[in-house]
This record gives C-alpha cells, sequence and structure tokens, in this order.
C-alpha cells in the first residue's frame, strides 16, 4: 500500500508536501542527507541519472545535485544548509539553475515519528511577493478550466 | 489564433512569475493591457513584452478591437502543459515510491542476523 502526497496551501507564502513513510525517522532522514542513500530515489523520472550528488552536511554547507535525462540535457540545483538537527529537522536554501522558482526558495524538512512511522513534512516559502502570486495564486482564482486547477498543482510541486 | 507550441515555450512562458500573476488576472475574465499593468509596479511596454511571450506561447490571445486589444487565456496551451502536470506530481510520487523501498531495505539489513551462529539457531529451529 502506497502513502498519499498531500499538497495543501497553509498560508499566502508557503506550499506543504507531506507525504508518511513506513521508517524511524532516523532512517529517513539518512535517506535526505547522505549522499549514498539520496543517489538511490531522488532521481525523478526513471531513465534519468544522477551524474553530480555531493552533500556537505554542516550549516553553511553546500549541496550540489545534477542529473542527466536519457537526450543528454542536464538538470541541476544547488543549495546550502541554513539548520541541521538530526533526525528531525533541515533547513536550507535552494535555486535550480534555469531558475523557475522566482528566486531562491526556503526549504524546511521535519520529520516527525509515531508508532514506527515518519511523517516528513516539507514547507517551500517563496522568495518574493511575485513569486507566491504567480506560484499560489493563479489557481485560486474563481471560473478556471479543469487545466487550470492542475497548473496550479504544478507551480505548488516546483520545489 | 492556433499556433503549434512546444512545451518549451509554455513553461519557458510560465517560469516568470510577472507572467503567471498576468495568468492569475486573466482566469478572472478578459483584461486590457492598462487594467492588467495597474496592479504591478511596471509600465505598459514591460507589460506588453511579458503579454507577446505568454502570445507566443500561445498562452494567451489578443482580441481584434484595435483600441483595447483585450487579452484573454488560452485554455489549449493550458490542457497541454497540464498533461506534463500529471507528469510532474506522478515524478514526486515515483521518487517518494523508491524512498519506500529504499527505507525498506535498509530497515530489512538492520533486523538482519548478521552472524553466522543465528544462522545456525534458526536453521535447528
Amino acid at each position: 500500500m502506497t502513502n498519499k502526497l498531500i499538497l495543501t496551501t497553509p498560508n499566502d507564502l508557503e506550499v506543504v508536501i507531506t507525504r508518511v513513510f513506513n521508517a524511524p525517522r532516523r532512517l529517513v532522514f539518512d535517506c535526505y542527507t547522505k549522499p549514498e542513500l539520496v543517489r538511490q530515489w531522488l532521481i525523478g523520472p526513471a531513465n534519468w541519472v544522477f551524474v553530480v550528488c555531493d552533500i556537505d552536511l554542516r550549516v553553511g554547507g553546500a549541496y550540489r545535485y545534477v542529473w542527466r535525462a536519457p537526450d543528454g540535457s542536464e538538470m541541476g540545483m544547488g543549495g546550502i544548509y541554513r539548520e541541521i538537527q538530526a533526525p528531525e529537522r533541515l533547513v536550507d536554501v535552494q535555486l535550480f539553475d534555469e531558475d523557475w522558482t522566482g528566486g531562491e526558495t526556503l526549504n524546511t524538512l521535519i520529520l516527525t515519528e509515531h508508532n514506527g512511522k515518519t511523517t516528513a513534512t516539507h514547507r517551500v516559502k517563496y522568495a518574493s511577493l511575485a513569486a507566491r502570486d504567480g506560484a499560489l495564486r493563479t489557481g485560486m482564482a474563481d471560473g478556471m478550466s479543469a487545466g487550470f486547477d492542475r497548473l496550479d498543482l504544478y507551480l505548488q510541486t516546483l520545489v | 489564433m492556433m499556433i503549434a507550441n512546444s512545451l518549451d515555450n509554455t513553461f519557458a512562458a510560465l517560469a516568470d512569475p510577472t507572467r503567471r500573476a498576468i495568468l492569475a488576472r486573466l482566469a478572472l475574465g478578459e483584461a486590457t493591457v492598462m487594467e492588467l499593468a495597474e496592479p504591478f509596479a511596471m509600465t505598459q511596454p514591460a507589460i506588453s513584452k511579458h503579454l507577446k511571450v505568454l502570445e507566443r506561447a500561445g498562452l494567451i490571445s489578443r482580441g481584434r478591437d484595435a483600441q483595447r486589444r483585450p487579452c484573454r487565456i488560452e485554455p489549449k496551451a493550458l490542457a497541454q502543459a497540464d498533461m506534463w502536470l500529471a507528469q510532474y506530481r506522478r515524478l514526486w510520487e515515483s521518487n517518494f515510491q523508491r524512498l519506500d523501498d529504499l527505507l525498506d531495505a535498509l530497515q530489512l539489513a538492520e533486523a538482519m542476523p548478521d552472524s553466522p551462529r543465528n544462522e545456525d539457531v534458526k536453521q535447528e529451529k
């Protein structure tokens, strides 16, 4: 049985993605912070490959991820760790090489454990009012086509 | 106006926060350049530039009325983007499913008896 991915917009600036994992949080935290583990799941489409997965896990340390698509094109992003509290909290600022989130995003990962299961909560805070307006308000207007509803979801998931 | 647009054009057009905000406004109904420029601290020529990008991507069309040239949203290009979007969500779901598998494997590895003596005890039972 697959746990459900939930997307919410709790306030004007943030988007929150929540997902439960059937494992203790120290393992989930490892999977988010150890390159040899990150490489095994944070891949995107099945036929993409990780070409760079560098993590300097300390406050002020950088991470850099680059993936290669089957057509040879590459997509990269990077960030700087702001707070590290293993195994419950990780805060970083992140930017895609092709800046499609309207500036840096502030990302907070919170892991809570209950009965051996971990709830991972990703909070993504947009860099500017304009970015928020674009990403969050787009789909909230009335009278949209069904496609527009989904577009909103897409914009929200640009994390 | 029907132009065959690649998704690249569509998403490049959507990658700008001002253009997304313009689309959000147009989702409420058609508007003129002047009306669109109002909420932004931008000149009309700057807004017009954004509108050209959106128009080229097929995301909006402009009316024929020469004076007003009202802008309206084009649902077809959005529907195309929508298909890509569904794939994007699936992508994150598959990332997390891979993470599920990895976590299962890590837990299994931790639970496995790694000393040969444990193996012997198991076999005797």
